[in-house]
């Protein structure tokens, strides 16, 4: 296969666990270059696990992730950072201690071509106004483009994006699908995490639908129409 | 001569100084603490015999080698960081995932272990080291005489807590230990190498307890019982100013130096005890201590 034909990443037979217990059961799924996948799935499907475990945050992990024809599976996570995936991760992770300044400019640049700190702002005006406050002190939808903010600017052109709705008014969630829109106009790959689909329908190429730590569906987005009924019983909507 | 509330004030200010004085190595030490605490979350037990031992490297550099008081307290804390070092790979990394009342018998083990020998080798007795010549004498201030040497640890002991206080609270790498103390995880997700930062954060805990060590040779006899006699004192100061806060362990190092010193003058019988006092009393009223988070 041509080498720009091969996705940016590929993951097979993953399997995941926490302490004894067995989460991931050979999951599988590819992430081209330049587009936005999203994970689909009830609460408790796996959908987390598979991020985390991606970028090397689930200590017990095994099969197969390979990234622009890397096998990273038995990296630690700072070395996958370093390759060019970051993440935001589902609880968002601002640091109280930090201010947003401070947030913002945490992760390490790993590569070149990241945004700068002026573009950030452009697209993030209100963390601008609020550079010197306490990362924690910032409302939740603020926090969550902090969040997407501070991974922009390293270089990593795989984001990792675990459920950035959760709990958002549906102003700020049109919001965040604008953002994502334009990171992909950008050029960046997302995988995303969600369990609103109607989010994840506008901004997703491809859905892969995730049941008891295993990959049961894929779908397109051209597709969506006609597999809308599957879909709802899948999610339980 | 002057007298306040019937103290004379040579007494006053001269115990007003010893208790600087401690409270500079009280600051040192639990600021050491507290930056290991809060990036290992290891009640670090053997951090006096750190400090002991410190001051001997010292005191071997200088009967053994010949390299005096300035080299020294370059050469201590780096040679006692590395032991730190060793002994952060060697045993706590083993220790991470677990509950911290390991980190606290594992070190308390290891200080028994090393205050035995260095009592095993030089005696319990305690040996001399000469104060610098360059810092040898006085100043008389007028209304006290003040000893330049002390005057010395004084100023070093502050620019050293301030520098570590602003390298902390203001620099790049102090972000990546503040987020790191918070979310280490994440911290290493991004690409931060966190279990080497962990280990040369104790390192650096290590060499300020080595250097409070090397400014405690010339006042204290050099003894393998120095660590045990302060340490006790200094877990009490940082209980007082909030477990792993580092400004609090700053503040409150100082302020019970102080606290200590005073009551000398007032109340001499209760001076070893006022620092237990204060404690027990804060803990009533703020069960985090005085710069600590929640509960």
């Amino acid at each position: 296969m041509h080498k720009a034909q091969a996705p940016m990443l590929s993951v097979r037979n993953l399997e995941a666990w926490y302490g004894e217990s067995h989460i991931l059961h050979g999951v599988g799924i590819d992430v081209r270059e330049g587009e936005v996948v999203t994970l689909l799935g009830r609460n408790g499907a796996g959908k987390t696990t598979t991020i985390k475990s991606i970028m090397g945050m689930v200590n017990k992990r095994s099969g197969s992730v390979s990234y622009e024809g890397q096998e990273i599976i038995s990296w630690p996570s700072n070395k996958i950072a370093r390759a060019g995936i970051a993440i935001c991760p589902e609880e968002r992770g601002i640091f109280s201690s930090l201010n947003v300044q401070e947030n913002l400019l945490l992760p390490p640049q790993v590569r070149a071509g990241g945004l700068s700190v002026d573009e950030i702002y452009t697209l993030f005006p209100n963390l601008k106004e609020r550079m010197y406050s306490q990362g924690t002190k910032l409302s939740g939808g603020e926090q969550q483009m902090l969040a997407i903010a501070r991974i922009l600017r390293t270089g990593a052109r795989l984001l990792l994006l675990d459920e950035p709705t959760e709990g958002l008014a549906p102003v700020i969630i049109q919001q965040i699908a604008v953002t994502i829109k334009r990171l992909k106009e950008a050029g960046f790959t997302i995988l995303l995490v969600e369990q609103n689909f109607r989010f994840a329908a506008t901004v997703a190429d491809r859905f892969y639908v995730m049941e008891s730590g295993r990959v049961i569906d894929e779908i397109e987005n051209t597709n969506l129409e006609s597999n809308l009924t599957k879909l709802n019983e899948y999610l339980g909507v | 001569m002057i007298e306040i509330f019937g103290i004379s004030s040579q007494a006053l200010f001269g115990q007003l100084l010893i208790g600087l004085i401690n409270g500079a190595f009280y600051a040192m030490l639990s600021l050491g603490l507290a930056v290991i605490f809060g990036m290992l979350n290891i009640i670090n037990f053997c951090h006096g015999a750190l400090y002991m031992i410190g001051a001997f490297v010292a005191w071997m550099l200088l009967n053994w080698l010949g390299i005096g008081y300035w080299w020294a307290l370059l050469i201590s804390p780096i040679i006692t960081g590395a032991l730190g070092v060793v002994i952060e790979r060697l045993f706590l990394q083993r220790l991470r995932d677990l509950d911290h009342l390991y980190g606290l018998l594992l070190t308390f083990g290891l200080a028994l272990i090393l205050e035995g020998v260095f009592r095993q080798n030089f005696g319990a007795s305690g040996l001399p080291y000469r104060i610098p010549p360059e810092l040898t004498g006085g100043t008389n201030l007028g209304f006290m005489f003040l000893p330049n040497y002390r005057a010395w640890v004084i100023v070093l002991s502050l620019f050293v807590c301030l520098g570590t206080w602003f390298a902390i609270e203001y620099t790049r790498l102090g972000s990546y230990l503040r987020a790191a103390t918070e979310n280490p995880a994440l911290v290493q997700a991004f690409g931060v190498n966190v279990s080497r930062m962990i280990t040369l954060t104790y390192g650096f805990g290590v060499a300020l307890a080595a250097i409070a060590g090397v400014l405690a040779a010339p006042i204290y006899q050099v003894s393998p019982l120095m660590g045990s006699n302060i340490i006790i004192v200094v877990f009490a100061v940082v209980v007082i100013g909030g477990m792993g806060s580092i400004l609090g362990s700053i503040v409150t190092g100082f302020g019970l130096g102080i606290a200590e010193g005073l009551t000398k003058v007032f109340y001499p019988e209760a001076s070893s005890t006022v620092i237990f006092v204060i404690m027990a009393i804060v803990l009533l009223i703020r069960p985090s201590g005085l710069f600590g988070k929640g509960a």
